[in-house]
């Protein structure tokens, strides 16, 4: 038993190096198959990774919906920390901040490119404002509700905003693009078994006269379709790890811009690459889809092809 | 080892190979198939082989009736049967060794033994060192040869050869009609298709002569008795 599994298992390797030899044989061939591959796999993930990217580089809003809380701008500094220390109590606010008029009005000088027209106002025009993010737990429209009412019920307080509307949209946005995704996932999947399909397809008419006499000997189906499988396999497997460094090449040529768009938004964020999640399906989804093409290739093919004495 | 009875086969284009066949080979006899071309030699070759199913009758190769066997279990059955073809059919470009060692290859055979199988094939055709070569590099005597090795590097119990010697000039149609004998002398059993009936004649071996798809002589019943199996 165990030595005919080491049998089995050194045909498979023998089958799987043969392929592999053969591939490298016709380099430019093998070349063009897996850029094609390549392209095909690499515009899902590339939607991926936008999608991925700009959830979490708006992560520290999007996943979040604020309160902002504008008090009048006859309310003192003074009574606005006690209003803001009063509300930090409450279960359904996880975080509160207050930010003065004056701080405010300094983030506007630097970031709003007016800091020069601001030098002529004789009085601050911004208010006061609580920047209110309310607890997970109380995330939902009803709750969202209540916090307004708490809030507009003041007197010092002149309007609640719900950031909410954008967040909604912004999230609905990405789930389109998600659902893009996929169906260019499918629709590039089943171009890649095609194209797999088709080279394995040349590759054995081909090999014809060889086959003929394989099967003249008593080489099995199985055993003639075993090396068009590894074939296929590693193109897939090719097609995959180009597509990964194609996208490592373009998350490395976008690294510059898009730190210097982040840093507009007084950010930090760097791009992200495809996690080991993301890589396991790319790659096994590659191998998948070339075993499943050269399969049904190779499948249909070689049965048509039957020795002649 | 093979018996046919009452065969026809009848091709696509509606060319009868074979009519009404009965023949009846025994293990570890060597016999010729004679006859004109298209006498029905090649036919009865490739219904042994299962390339062709019979359109009538019964083929029964090595205790097997041949139409019990499904397509699944063709491989197996031909992995018993040595076949040499006038043409040789070699892979012309995979070195000799690579040819020999294709039957015990698909039949999944130790890396170690196909080593030393081939070899010994290799030896018995007196090819000894030439596992490297290209057939392409070899005589067209050499390259029958080298079919002749491969056919019985499995040690099949059935050797079947059409026109073997076609190509070959008399002395080496001598020679590898001599190294069939070798084997049969070992106990294969062998069948040569040939029309070279002067060769055939000087060995003094059973010959089945075959025209136009019939059996001439004194095989029209050998199952006496048997009621065949379908």
């Amino acid at each position: 038993m165990n030595f005919s599994l080491t049998a089995y298992g050194a045909r498979h390797v023998q089958a799987c190096l043969g392929a592999l030899g053969r591939l490298a044989r016709n380099p430019l061939g093998t070349l063009l198959t897996l850029i094609v591959i390549a392209l095909a796999l690499v515009l899902p993930l590339g939607l991926e990774l936008f999608v991925t990217n700009a959830r979490l580089a708006t992560g520290g809003f999007s996943n979040a919906v604020d309160l902002s809380v504008y008090l009048k701008s006859d309310v003192p500094l003074a009574k606005a920390e006690l209003l803001a220390k009063s509300a930090r109590g409450r279960a359904d606010i996880a975080h509160l901040e207050l930010i003065s008029a004056e701080a405010a009005l300094a983030e506007f000088r630097a970031y709003s490119g007016f800091g020069a027209a601001l030098g002529v106002l004789s009085a601050n025009p911004l208010p006061n404002v609580l920047h209110v993010h309310p607890a997970s737990e109380a995330q939902s429209p009803a709750s969202l509700e209540a916090l307004r009412h708490y809030f507009a019920a003041w007197p010092e307080v002149d309007v609640v905003q719900i950031d909410a509307q954008w967040v909604t949209r912004f999230n609905a946005i990405l789930g389109v693009l998600r659902r893009l995704l996929i169906i260019a996932a499918a629709i590039l999947g089943a171009g890649v078994i095609a194209v797999i399909g088709n080279t394995v397809r040349l590759e054995i008419l081909n090999r014809r006269g060889e086959i003929e006499v394989t099967k003249l000997v008593g080489g099995s189906n199985g055993f003639v379709r075993r090396p068009f499988l590894y074939a296929g396999i590693l193109y897939g497997l090719g097609g995959a790890l180009f597509a990964w460094a194609i996208a490592a090449g373009a998350i490395a040529v976008l690294a510059a811009p898009v730190a210097t768009l982040a840093g507009t938004y007084g950010s930090h964020y760097a791009l992200v690459g495809p996690t080991s999640r993301e890589l396991a399906i790319l790659i096994g989804g590659g191998i998948l889809l070339g075993w499943l093409g050269a399969w049904l290739s190779a499948t249909r093919h070689l049965r048509s092809i039957e020795p002649r004495a | 080892m093979i018996i046919f009875d009452r065969v026809s086969k009848r091709y696509p284009n509606g060319r009868e190979g074979l009519s009404n066949a009965s023949l009846r080979i025994e293990a570890g006899e060597m016999v010729f198939l004679t006859g004109r071309s298209g006498a029905g030699k090649s036919t009865v070759l490739k219904l042994i082989s299962l390339l062709e199913r019979p359109t009538r009758g019964t083929v029964v190769v090595g205790g097997k009736n041949t139409g019990s066997l499904t397509t699944r279990h063709i491989p197996a059955f031909r992995r018993r049967i040595g076949i040499v073809f006038q043409d040789h059919k070699l892979l012309l470009e995979r070195p000799v060794f690579d040819n020999v060692a294709l039957p015990l290859v698909v039949a999944g055979t130790p890396l170690k033994e196909i080593d030393k199988r081939v070899r010994a094939a290799l030896d018995q055709v007196g090819l000894l060192g030439h596992e490297r070569a290209l057939p392409l590099e070899l005589s067209v005597g050499e390259q029958q040869r080298v079919g002749i090795a491969r056919a019985v590097v499995s040690k099949p119990p059935l050797l079947i050869a059409d026109e073997p010697t076609g190509n070959l000039d008399p002395d080496l149609a001598v020679e590898v009609m001599q190294l069939f004998k070798r084997f049969q002398e070992v106990g294969v059993t062998i069948v040569v298709a040939t029309h070279d009936l002067h060769l055939v004649r000087e060995l003094g071996l059973r010959e089945i002569v075959l025209d136009h798809g019939h059996v001439q002589g004194t095989e029209e019943d050998p199952l006496p008795g048997m009621v065949a199996t379908r």
